[in-house]
């Protein structure tokens, strides 16, 4: 199970708490999912959250708060203070959006931010692209997990972009590797966990779903395949048919 | 039962509650510290959809099954309903936005763009398709609440600014009832009313959108109130930039017209919401509470005031009671 700035958690999906029908769905959805951490986002739903603040703590998870809709370093770090002091951790899911339509992540803020917060004794969960090189440098600004999309937020449309996804697995073999966002489906989830990924972060694809509490069943238990199958060492994938029949020896009749 | 019933709250929760049961010809008074609707409820900032075809787009079947019956309320009730249907539309990059709503909601049917410009002719070669819910209807939420007020007012029913309710009690102060539900949150909404002459449109039509949808509620007039917004937030103040913005810029995408609009009223309130969204009676006491009526207060008020009404003539527990310790 992954392991973040020494916490192990008992759960590979990271759920958001984001556009349920009702809080209790939502609750109903964590419970469905098993899923050990809640993020939830801070500065899009303004002061005065506490009512809802109290509901995500009892769904007795850890909690991953977020700055998600922030545009700069400086409202990303002012966020990620009040977060802290809200809810009472040093985590912080870390996103600088640049541009609303593919809500992706700008990457030369979110590392300067990720340094700031980091040398101020934030334990940072970045939201980055795939690029080797952005990983690297969020490595060099203090964090030790990775977070980079699938696809953009909110938009299901799965694994853009595996071979990437499997580089920056190859070349951070120890660092504990999340796929946040473009989650659609269950396959997509268990895909992720298949590249080797330690954790899968989702939010849309099941509070929106039709039925987001039957929905967050089926992700866990797709990230469970995924995660036991990428522990199986799958085979390889060959251009030739292999039987799994002997025949040699085959009764050859006529 | 003679006794005078008290009723405190007088936004769309208490008067329509105070006209069930004056309809039943029950003796009701009605303490409300502003003497009768006003902007201190949130009911005055709403939409005043009557759309439950399209709520079930988020909300639970209940809310349909409690909300069909809405409008012939209303319009019995005095309320001005305006019977036109919903007209639902997505751009065109936001198909699958309509899609989805198509899936997961019934009574619609799927217009193409000629269709969409025969029903609203404003909207003519704007848009290609889109979901057309005929059975759904919209009223104005400050006419009809001052139609109910009137109606009570003729009926001789009393409206205090204070004062301590021997008997039976009706709690329906909105989210100020806080102080004695705890479970219950607000979740903030923020609208805008515009003047804009240049587009006429008749029915409600919603705008959908991953991230900004809009309503908009045609008032008469050229005026068209524009909404709203949820957020998980009880604060009560003044409309943000970032949600004028927002608005602003679905209605342009909907007609560019809308640019030239006059920006007549701002507002912003919480609604009161329960964690299930769903609304609630309980009973404590001689007091009813009557609350959580979330983004569904002029859907849902009639099916809970008779649920209320029910409850306090002949004693019955109604399907929405949580609690009852009469």
């Amino acid at each position: 199970m992954p392991v973040f700035y020494g916490t192990e958690i008992d759960s590979a999906l990271m759920l958001g708490t984001a556009l349920y029908p009702s809080p209790a769905i939502m609750a109903d959805a964590f419970r469905a999912s098993q899923a050990g951490i809640a993020t939830v986002s801070l500065r899009r739903e303004g002061g005065q959250g506490q009512d809802f603040h109290r509901l995500i703590k009892d769904l007795n998870v850890a909690v991953l708060p977020n700055t998600a809709g922030c545009h700069s370093v400086r409202e990303a770090v002012t966020t990620a203070q009040m977060a802290r002091e809200v809810f009472d951790t040093p985590w912080i899911k870390l996103e600088v959006i640049r541009d609303d339509d593919t809500l992706c992540p700008d990457v030369i803020a979110l590392v300067e931010a990720a340094k700031i917060l980091s040398d101020d004794g934030f334990q940072v969960f970045p939201y980055c692209t795939e690029d080797l090189s952005v990983c690297g440098r969020l490595l060099d600004a203090g964090c030790e997990v990775l977070m980079p999309w699938g696809a953009p937020i909110g938009s299901g449309r799965g694994l853009n972009n595996p071979y990437g996804l499997r580089s920056v697995r190859a070349h951070f073999p120890d660092v504990p590797l999340v796929v946040d966002a473009g989650i659609g489906l269950p396959s997509h989830a268990a895909q992720a966990m298949e590249l080797g990924f330690d954790a899968v972060l989702l939010n849309t694809a099941v509070a929106k779903a039709g039925d987001p509490v039957a929905m967050a069943r089926a992700m866990a238990m797709a990230i469970q395949a995924g995660q036991f199958a990428y522990a199986a060492t799958p085979i390889e994938a060959r251009d030739m048919a292999a039987p799994s029949t002997p025949v040699f020896g085959k009764a050859v009749l006529g | 039962m003679t006794q005078t019933i008290t009723i405190r709250g007088a936004g769309v929760m208490g008067l329509t509650i105070a006209t069930e049961l004056a309809n039943r010809g029950l003796p009701v008074r009605i303490i409300d510290p502003a003497l009768g609707p006003g902007p201190q409820a949130c009911s005055w900032w709403a939409g005043g959809m009557l759309a439950p075809h399209c709520e079930s787009e988020s909300a639970e079947p209940v809310v349909v099954r409690l909300g069909l019956d809405a409008a012939d309320w209303w319009e019995a009730n005095g309320a001005p309903v305006t019977r036109r249907g919903t007209l639902v539309l997505a751009m065109s990059r936001d198909r699958t936005e309509l899609d989805r709503f198509a899936r997961l909601t019934t009574h619609h049917q799927l217009l193409d763009g000629d269709q969409i410009g025969a029903l609203e002719p404003d909207l003519a070669g704007r848009m290609t398709r889109g979901l057309y819910y005929e059975s759904e209807a919209h009223l104005d939420p400050r006419k009809s609440l001052a139609a109910l007020r009137q109606r009570l007012k003729e009926r001789g029913v009393e409206f205090l600014p204070e004062g301590e309710a021997p008997g039976l009690t009706v709690d329906a102060r909105g989210l100020s009832a806080r102080d004695q539900l705890t479970d219950l949150r607000g979740v903030r909404g923020e609208m805008m009313v515009i003047r804009c002459p240049e587009v006429n449109l008749t029915r409600t039509v919603r705008l959908l959108h991953p991230r900004i949808p809009l309503y908009v509620v045609p008032r008469g007039e050229g005026v068209y109130m524009l909404g709203a917004t949820m957020l998980e937030s009880g604060a009560r103040t003044h409309v943000t930039a970032r949600a004028a913005v927002e608005i602003l810029s679905s209605a342009y995408a909907l007609h560019p017209a809308f640019a030239e609009a006059e920006i007549l009223e701002l507002g912003a309130d919480a609604r009161p919401a329960f964690p299930d969204n769903l609304p609630r009676l309980r009973r404590r006491g001689s007091t009813l509470f009557a609350n959580g009526l979330y983004r569904h207060g002029y859907l849902l008020a009639p099916a809970v005031a008779r649920m209320a009404a029910d409850h306090l003539q002949t004693g019955q527990t109604p399907e929405f009671m949580d609690e009852n310790h009469a």
